[in-house]
């Protein structure tokens, strides 16, 4: 039953529907933790079970049951994807489709005075994404294929480890690592390029990763092949082994922006919200589009809530295009998982 | 332009696994030598020794000597990329380059080797093409992707590439494995042309193979699992096939053995 | 044969000293520098970020004149700095377990339907949304928990406030049980934010069940939940462990979905167990002061929590680690 409620709910999303699927949810989450309970002991002959449970008309039923519970999980958790992208659609749409939301900055808006543009923190989410991916991507990739091209025993071991630790870095913490080292030991002011610098180090392990999985997928075939001809092995990398896996590179750098232009955190702690046009990493203030999510959701005001929801929009919609244009160039791979 | 090579008591070693144990050879030039022997015996390892690419296996190394005219392949001062240019390589399955055209394929030696001169390259395509009896059927197509091309036609296309840089010796690691008899056919007429300027070597587990385009055999064996393959004896193909001095090697031939 | 380039190489053995003179030309010795100098790059910027949160808040650290580890106390400037972590460190554990409660289980069902249940045309269309959750930005969550989900929840937390009421972890608390800002919220938020990862790692583990384990299982007349519970789940459970690890990493370290849902306490409120309250993570306590890092004192008293949150991602993904590798090795 908890498996056909939400899916009927699921077309016509009004938020008061969503409203009472959540019901749903949180009772059938309670039972999957009970369903998961039960076979942790050690794996069973599935035969001691029927014969312990006297008739197959159990096991079938436990079977339907885990079935129900599958689809169940599934359905919930499309639910809060399709709850946020509604909520941000219907209370963001109205200033995103206003032509001056793309073409003019926030300068005269104010918690009380409705309107004005994002353009300034667009601008700034894609030119801090274009910075990071630019000092992000070298040391990323240089990193995969020192692991996956020459990198052997300790220190390559090391090299990976520390990848993992830097992967689970919370972001709040690359903040203020770049603070510690750029504002308190160098003596440098909280500027944009400082931001960029603790997105870098989250975007890093991202990069490496997705570029070390594509270039372990490149067969050794066509290395040899290279070095058959003669080639120098840092050729045959640079211009054999890196272009068969240029689109799964660029995939991975696609869906790394993506992730690290939503990133709020280190941006607190580093730049500044400003609501005009600004465009120099190395100014003080510059808007992006999560701070200016941020500076609008402390106010109360429908004007300044507004703007938050549409700024939210505004940045899920730029995250899903750069996922999107990821995902189709993954299409394009000459090298196949 | 071919080259003769001398194998002197060669101990080829993965790691600390003894894989061959003892080789010594000469393979003459302009002419197919034939390795054949038992699955693991280590004719792909004695192969790939000699134009150093077993050493691009972590942890493989070898003791011995390889002479090519003479001169050490292993020696300190030489460079085993210069020696891979000399002594080209076609492998089991066909490994076209995806990301180039066929025309790129068979000019990639030469261009990641620095050669820019259009014309150059495009003599140089051509002759290869038409050196590896694909240029017929390719020359419409020379910008399409290599690995549109059939098994067989890539296979040509990756001797093609491997004559392109103009190698005094031509190693191949079962070349026809992958491929249909037709396309086996077509390569092994391709050999019988060109023994006329390379010195090949060709590893087969295919003894009609081996008796219709080799002029001499060498047959590997190991005495067991685990233990080094050792060289039993290098012949005339003639003799090999008709009447060879081991007994080992008239089992093996005669299929009372593997 | 193994890789050329596999990782997991065997040991380099002195005799191929013949490979590392292959390298002797320019181009090679530029490039495989520029590669092992990126990788040092990645290993000396972690350490760093160790060295400088301990160098900045040690001068910190020793002026404090509580202890840093059982005191919930947060004054950090003037004379007498007093501050300690103990109530950070419950409520930012505390939200993130709720959070692995929730999104181990569904995660892994998520992950079973995917790759066992879903028909063909649907897993992948499936896997691709489940993923999008990852791509909704952290504020995002914190908007939307704070003014749409959590409302929602509140009869949730009333519910359980009074019928559970006699459970610490679920005491009425003057009434708390019925705001949304409360750590019960951020966890379930936190669940939501964490679901992907789980799901997706789940998943990679369990697509890679060995079809014989499978068929092994079918061929006794198992039925498909009982195959998943002989064959499936026992692969993948290591799997599945480092899944929540990761996950429990990425929840401790949330900010600003915990900093605008979670509301904060006045100072020198007193500890209760209920989870129908306030207060602050490491994360969301930074995020809060981030305008005020003015004195090297104060400065270092958030970075003193910065560290303390650093080390116990560390942990927590190490041991993800560890237990993937184990499997990795395992199943070589
Ligand atoms: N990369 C490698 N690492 C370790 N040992 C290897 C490697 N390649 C081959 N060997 C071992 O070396 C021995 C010889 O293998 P080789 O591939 O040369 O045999 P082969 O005669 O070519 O066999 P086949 O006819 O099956 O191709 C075998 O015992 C094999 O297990
Ligand atoms: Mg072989």
């Amino acid at each position: 039953m908890s498996a056909s409620t939400p899916k009927q709910g699921r077309p016509d999303a009004a938020a008061e529907d969503v409203r009472t699927l959540e019901a749903t949810p949180s009772c059938s989450a309670t039972r999957v933790v009970e369903r998961d309970a039960e076979p942790a002991g050690p794996a069973g002959n599935p035969r001691n079970e029927g014969a312990s449970g006297h008739k197959s008309g159990g096991r079938a039923a436990a079977d339907v049951a885990a079935r129900i519970i599958m689809w169940g999980a599934f359905v919930l958790a499309v639910i809060p994807l399709v709850w946020i992208l509604w909520s941000v659609v219907s209370n963001g749409l109205e200033l995103v489709g206003s032509p001056r939301w793309w073409s003019d900055d926030a300068a005269g808006t104010s918690a009380r005075r409705p309107g004005g543009g994002a353009l300034h923190a667009i601008v700034g989410t894609l030119e801090m994404a274009a910075v990071t991916a630019l000092i992000a991507v070298p040391i990323g990739v240089l990193t995969a294929v020192y692991l996956v091209e020459y990198g052997r025993g300790r220190l390559a071991r090391l090299v990976s480890f520390m990848v993992d630790i830097l992967t689970g870095v919370p972001s709040i913490v690359a903040g203020l690592f770049i603070y510690a080292f750029w504002v308190t030991t160098l003596g440098g002011q909280r500027i944009p390029f400082a931001a960029t610098l603790s997105l870098v180090l989250l975007m890093i392990p991202v990069v490496v990763r997705s570029t070390e999985e594509m270039l372990k997928l490149v067969p050794n075939e066509l290395r040899e092949a290279s070095f058959a001809l003669g080639v120098p092995k840092w050729k045959t990398i640079v211009q054999v082994v890196l272009p068969t896996a240029f689109s799964g590179i660029v995939t991975g750098i696609l869906l790394g922006l993506a992730r690290v232009m939503g990133e709020t955190a280190p941006l607190i702690i580093l730049a500044p919200y400003t609501k005009y046009l600004q465009g120099d990493l190395f100014a003080n203030l510059m808007a992006t589009l999560p701070t200016m999510i941020n500076d609008n959701r402390t106010e109360v005001t429908q004007a300044a809530i507004d703007r938050a929801w549409a700024a939210s929009l505004t940045l899920i919609l730029i995250i899903l295009a750069f996922n999107l244009v990821g995902r189709l160039i993954a299409r394009t791979s000459k090298v196949k998982a | 332009m071919a080259k003769r090579i001398d194998v002197q008591d060669l101990d080829i070693y993965y790691g600390k696994f003894k894989a061959v144990e003892g080789v010594s050879m000469r393979i003459e030039p302009r002419s197919v030598t034939a390795f054949i022997g038992p699955s693991g015996c280590g004719k792909s390892t004695v192969l790939r020794t000699l134009n150093r690419m077993h050493e691009v296996i972590p942890g493989a190394s070898v003791d011995g000597q390889v002479l090519l005219d003479d001169k050490d392949l292993y020696a300190k001062d030489m460079d085993p990329v210069a020696v891979r240019r000399t002594i080209g390589m076609v492998f089991q399955r066909p490994n076209p380059f995806p990301t180039m055209s066929i025309f790129d394929n068979v000019a990639a030696g030469l261009r990641l080797n620095g050669v820019k001169n259009r014309k150059v390259l495009s003599e140089t395509v051509e002759r290869s093409l038409k050196g590896a009896n694909l240029w017929n059927e390719v020359k419409d197509r020379l910008d399409k992707p290599g690995a549109g091309l059939s098994g067989g036609q890539q296979q040509r296309l990756c001797i093609a590439r491997a004559i392109a840089v103009s190698p005094e010796v031509l190693l191949m690691d079962e070349p026809c494995s992958a491929l249909d008899p037709i396309s086996t056919l077509a390569i092994e007429d391709l050999i019988h042309e060109i023994k006329e300027k390379y010195t090949i070597v060709i590893v087969t587990h295919n003894m009609q193979q081996a008796a219709r385009v080799s002029d001499r055999t060498a047959f590997f064996n190991l005495a067991a699992t685990g233990k080094p393959g050792k060289l039993i004896e290098i012949d005339d193909t003639q003799k090999m096939f008709n009447r060879p001095s081991e007994k080992a090697t008239e089992d093996y031939i005669s299929g009372r053995f593997g | 044969m193994t890789s050329v380039t596999g990782v997991s190489a065997p040991d380099p053995s002195p005799t191929s000293s013949v490979a590392s003179r292959s390298t002797g030309r320019l181009g090679d010795r530029v490039f495989s520098g520029l590669s092992i100098g990126a990788g040092t790059l990645v290993v000396v910027l972690v350490l760093l970020i160790g060295l400088f949160l301990v160098t900045q808040a040690v001068p910190a650290l020793q002026r404090n004149e509580v202890n840093f580890l059982t005191s919930s106390e947060w004054t950090v400037s003037g004379e007498h700095p007093r501050f300690g972590v103990a109530g950070l460190l419950w409520v930012t554990v505390v939200s993130s377990i709720i959070a692995m409660l929730l999104a181990v289980p569904v995660g892994v069902a998520v992950a079973l339907f995917l790759t066992q249940y879903a028909p063909t045309w649907l897993a992948r269309p499936a896997a691709g949304t489940i993923d999008l959750l990852a791509a909704v930005p952290s504020i995002v969550y914190g908007l939307w928990g704070l003014r749409q989900f959590g409302p929602v929840l509140v009869p949730v937390q009333q519910f359980f406030a009074q019928y559970f009421g006699w459970i610490p972890i679920f005491a009425p608390n003057n009434g708390l049980s019925g705001n949304v800002s409360t750590i019960f919220v951020v966890g379930v938020v936190l669940a939501i934010m964490i679901l992907p990862i789980v799901t997706a790692l789940s998943r990679e583990v369990f697509a890679q069940t060995p079809r014989a384990h499978i068929e092994g299982a079918m061929a006794l007349g198992a039925t498909k939940w009982e195959t998943i519970r002989t064959a499936v789940l026992p692969f993948g459970k290591p799997g599945v462990i480092s899944a929540a690890m990761l996950g429990l990493g990425r929840a401790l370290g949330e900010t600003l979905a915990v900093t605008i849902i979670l509301a904060t306490l006045a100072p020198g409120t007193p500890w209760v167990a209920s989870l129908f309250n306030g207060g602050e993570t490491f994360a969301s306590k930074i995020a809060n002061n981030a305008g005020e890092f003015d004195t090297p004192q104060k400065t270092g008293a958030f970075l003193a929590a910065g560290l303390v949150l650093f080390l116990l991602t560390f942990v927590v993904n190490a041991i993800a680690r560890i237990v993937i590798e184990r499997r990795k090795a395992f199943s070589e």
